[in-house]
């Protein structure tokens, strides 16, 4: 057994001592910590991990509790958050709730705290009808729910659109050691409302940091849930970001993950359509060069007739970076006249670096649509000629055809600080001062 | 302004130009004509400075400055320009942000601030103007879906916003239907003036009726083999290049 892996197991006791044990989640810890027991971490024998090793990244010392935590001011964050637009903010830093950083509410709308939510009986409806419900029962994610406490709580109610965005951050100070935080989302967005989410984890410091994050998200129907991971983190951060999603009839999912940062970064995605007439949306630009790892995990499950899913992953790889898309659409028997389109593009700008790129399509209906494709290749010399013949200089006009390359992908989201900031996060990687038309 | 002496040059160990020899000053026009081969969009390559194209003997110089160490965009910079044959297709960037780049770094190259904005729109309409070319057109991506027409159009469109010293028109009649190609011309000549020089090559005396050239070079085989006035141009449309290939046989 792996050290980390004892270390968790054995911390497991003290840390549910803490806790209300006639709660209903209890019941949930205890039995997630034991199909951890079971399962552990993944590695590379199973095949949705055949590319992506976790040995390196567990083989830290992590403190799993921080154990001191630096109060931060606004300042310190600014630069992290999108600080020019209104939003709702709930900031965490070091695992904990940070209050005076944040802007919640409970003003018709909960938008809050996990912990708070767990231990309040006024949500234990919700609790019991969302929390746990979607989430993969495989060993990594199971040991997020097993010491799940903190983190966000979002309830929207019917007919709501939530006035301005709400960014979710975690900050890790960790300034003397390494930890490994598990952060927990749970997100209800009922029935006709609408609400924006932006999602970032940021290390503040050089101490190797693992993140094992689990997030919950229930579109019911009619409601229209917009949501970005900024994912830049330092070089000694690394992230397995586990998402999952259940929408109801007619709703709208978009996500758009910007995987610019980091040493691994791993998304498991999945998205579940119970219902008709469903649309989702899930779109990536992956920017990466030395020593940087990243895997995207995509599951949509078709489940019912007439809805759509539409995937596209842009990614561009310099130095010895791995890139790694594993992208499966399952469309039941049922789902007739599904419409699935799936598109990853590649982009190697060095021969050092590497994409696995697999499509997975299990398509059991016999009246959908479903498309798929994907390319790896270099930026065009003939365009890179065309450009440079026009003044441009070498560096700028590779980086404008990345820019180009990655567009689509951008173009498509609906804040548009959050495009600025994507752009100067890109253009800054890049060394330029152009950018995206925005 | 360019004087070309005895160039060679080869792509991929096959020679393409051996030895051309061709000077051209501020305020003239060249055109430049000869047969499928004989080497044309190489020496127009071969000065804008394309990396697959190994010059192996002689030298080019540019208002008296050797171009030999300088790469394509600093020829930009000093006022080289060319308008493609083929003009590259690229997704995702529009007109307007290519165009911008390109002035604004070779403003930065020469040593100025970025153009004011609102002199930036001004030259825009401006030049739209100048080539009918509907503003739309320059929020779309580069020639992405564009007509042969309109790509040439947006070239020469191009050369009018960077307003080159030296504009090297390659093919640029080729795809152009008759009333395209006299926008396409009169856009040329308003550009034109004693301070800088235009080289068109083309298989065709059609554009030249439009583009009046002072000398016309005849190509082959990589080597100029005839040069005249704009006569030798009418000459080639008569009798076709069958004639000059047997002169240089003889």
């Amino acid at each position: 057994m792996s050290q980390l892996k004892e270390k968790l197991l054995s911390s497991f006791i003290a840390f549910e001592d803490q806790k209300n044990i006639d709660s209903y989640v209890h019941g949930i810890r205890t039995k997630a910590i034991r199909k951890f027991e079971k399962e552990g971490f993944p590695t590379k024998k199973m095949e949705s991990w055949k590319y992506t090793s976790l040995k390196k990244t567990l083989n830290y010392d992590y403190k799993l509790f921080p154990t001191a935590t630096e109060a931060l001011e606004f300042k310190d964050i600014k630069d992290f958050l999108i600080d020019d637009i209104e939003s709702y903010k709930i900031i965490f830093v070091d695992g904990k709730y940070c209050s005076h950083l944040s802007e919640t509410t409970h003003d018709g709308m909960d938008i809050c705290i996990l912990s708070s939510a767990l231990s309040q009986s006024k949500y234990d409806l919700v609790v019991e009808n969302y929390f746990d419900k979607i989430s993969k029962k495989d060993g990594i994610t199971s040991l997020n729910t097993a010491f799940s406490s903190e983190g966000s709580y979002i309830h929207i109610p019917k007919n709501v659109q939530v006035d301005k965005p709400i960014q979710i951050v975690y900050f890790s100070t960790g300034k003397n050691e390494s930890v490994l935080y598990q952060p927990r989302n749970l997100i209800v967005v009922d029935e006709n409302s609408h609400v924006e989410i932006i999602e970032r984890h940021q290390s503040l410091s050089g101490n190797s940091i693992l993140v094992n994050s689990v997030s919950e998200i229930y579109c019911n129907q009619r409601s229209i849930v917009q949501h970005y991971k900024i994912q830049d983190d330092n070089r000694n951060a690394s992230l397995i970001d586990n998402t999952f999603i259940s929408q109801q009839r007619n709703s709208d999912y978009t996500l758009h993950t910007f995987s610019l940062g980091g040493e691994l970064t791993r998304n498991n995605l999945s998205i579940f359509q119970n219902d008709e007439r469903i649309e989702s949306t899930i779109k990536g630009i992956t920017i990466i060069g030395e020593n940087q790892h990243v895997d995207h995990n995509t599951l949509i499950h078709h489940k019912k007739p007439n809805c759509n899913s539409y995937q596209d992953y842009k990614g561009i790889f310099g130095e010895n970076s791995v890139g790694v898309f594993n992208g499966q659409v399952l469309v039941e028997k049922e789902a007739q006249k599904t419409n699935a389109f799936q598109a990853n593009n590649n982009i190697l700008i060095s021969d050092k670096a590497t994409i696995n790129t697999k499509p997975q399509l299990e398509i059991f209906a016999d009246d959908v649509k479903c498309s798929h494709g994907c390319t790896v290749g270099q930026l065009d010399k003939n365009a890179l000629f065309y450009l440079r013949s026009r003044g441009i200089p070498e560096k700028e006009a590779n980086a404008l055809l990345m820019f180009g390359f990655a567009n689509k992908v951008l173009s498509s989201v609906s804040i548009p600080e959050v495009k600025t900031r994507i752009n100067n996060i890109i253009a800054k990687k890049l060394g330029v001062k152009i950018g995206f038309d925005i | 302004m360019l004087e070309i002496k005895n160039i060679h040059a080869k792509i991929e160990d096959k020679g393409i130009l051996k030895g051309i020899n061709l000077e051209i000053k501020a305020g003239e026009i060249h055109a430049i004509m000869g047969p499928n081969g004989s080497g044309k969009s190489t020496l127009a390559s071969v000065i804008t400075g394309k990396e697959e194209y190994e010059v192996t003997d002689g030298k080019i110089l540019f208002e008296n400055e050797d171009l030999e160490e300088v790469s394509p965009e600093e020829r930009a910079h000093k006022g080289i320009f060319m308008s493609f044959q083929y003009p590259i297709e690229i997704p995702g960037i529009t007109t307007t942000n290519f165009i911008k780049t390109a002035i604004n770094e070779t403003r930065k190259a020469r040593g100025e601030n970025d153009m004011p904005a609102k002199d930036m729109l001004k030259m825009l309409r401006e030049k739209c103007d100048l080539l009918d070319i509907d503003q739309k057109f320059l929020s779309r991506s580069i020639n992405d879906g564009f007509s042969g027409g309109e790509k040439k159009r947006n070239e020469i469109f191009q050369m009018a916003m960077l307003e080159p010293k030296l504009a090297i028109l390659d093919e640029t009649d080729s795809g152009l239907d008759i009333d395209a190609l006299k926008i396409v011309a009169n856009g040329v000549n308003k550009l034109k003036s004693q301070d800088n020089a235009v080289l068109v090559i083309t298989h065709y005396q059609r554009l030249l009726d439009y583009i009046v050239p002072d000398y016309v070079h005849v190509l082959f085989d990589g080597k100029i083999v005839k040069s005249g006035t704009k006569d030798l141009a009418h000459e080639l449309e008569k009798k076709g290049y069958d004639w000059i290939k047997e002169e240089v046989n003889k």
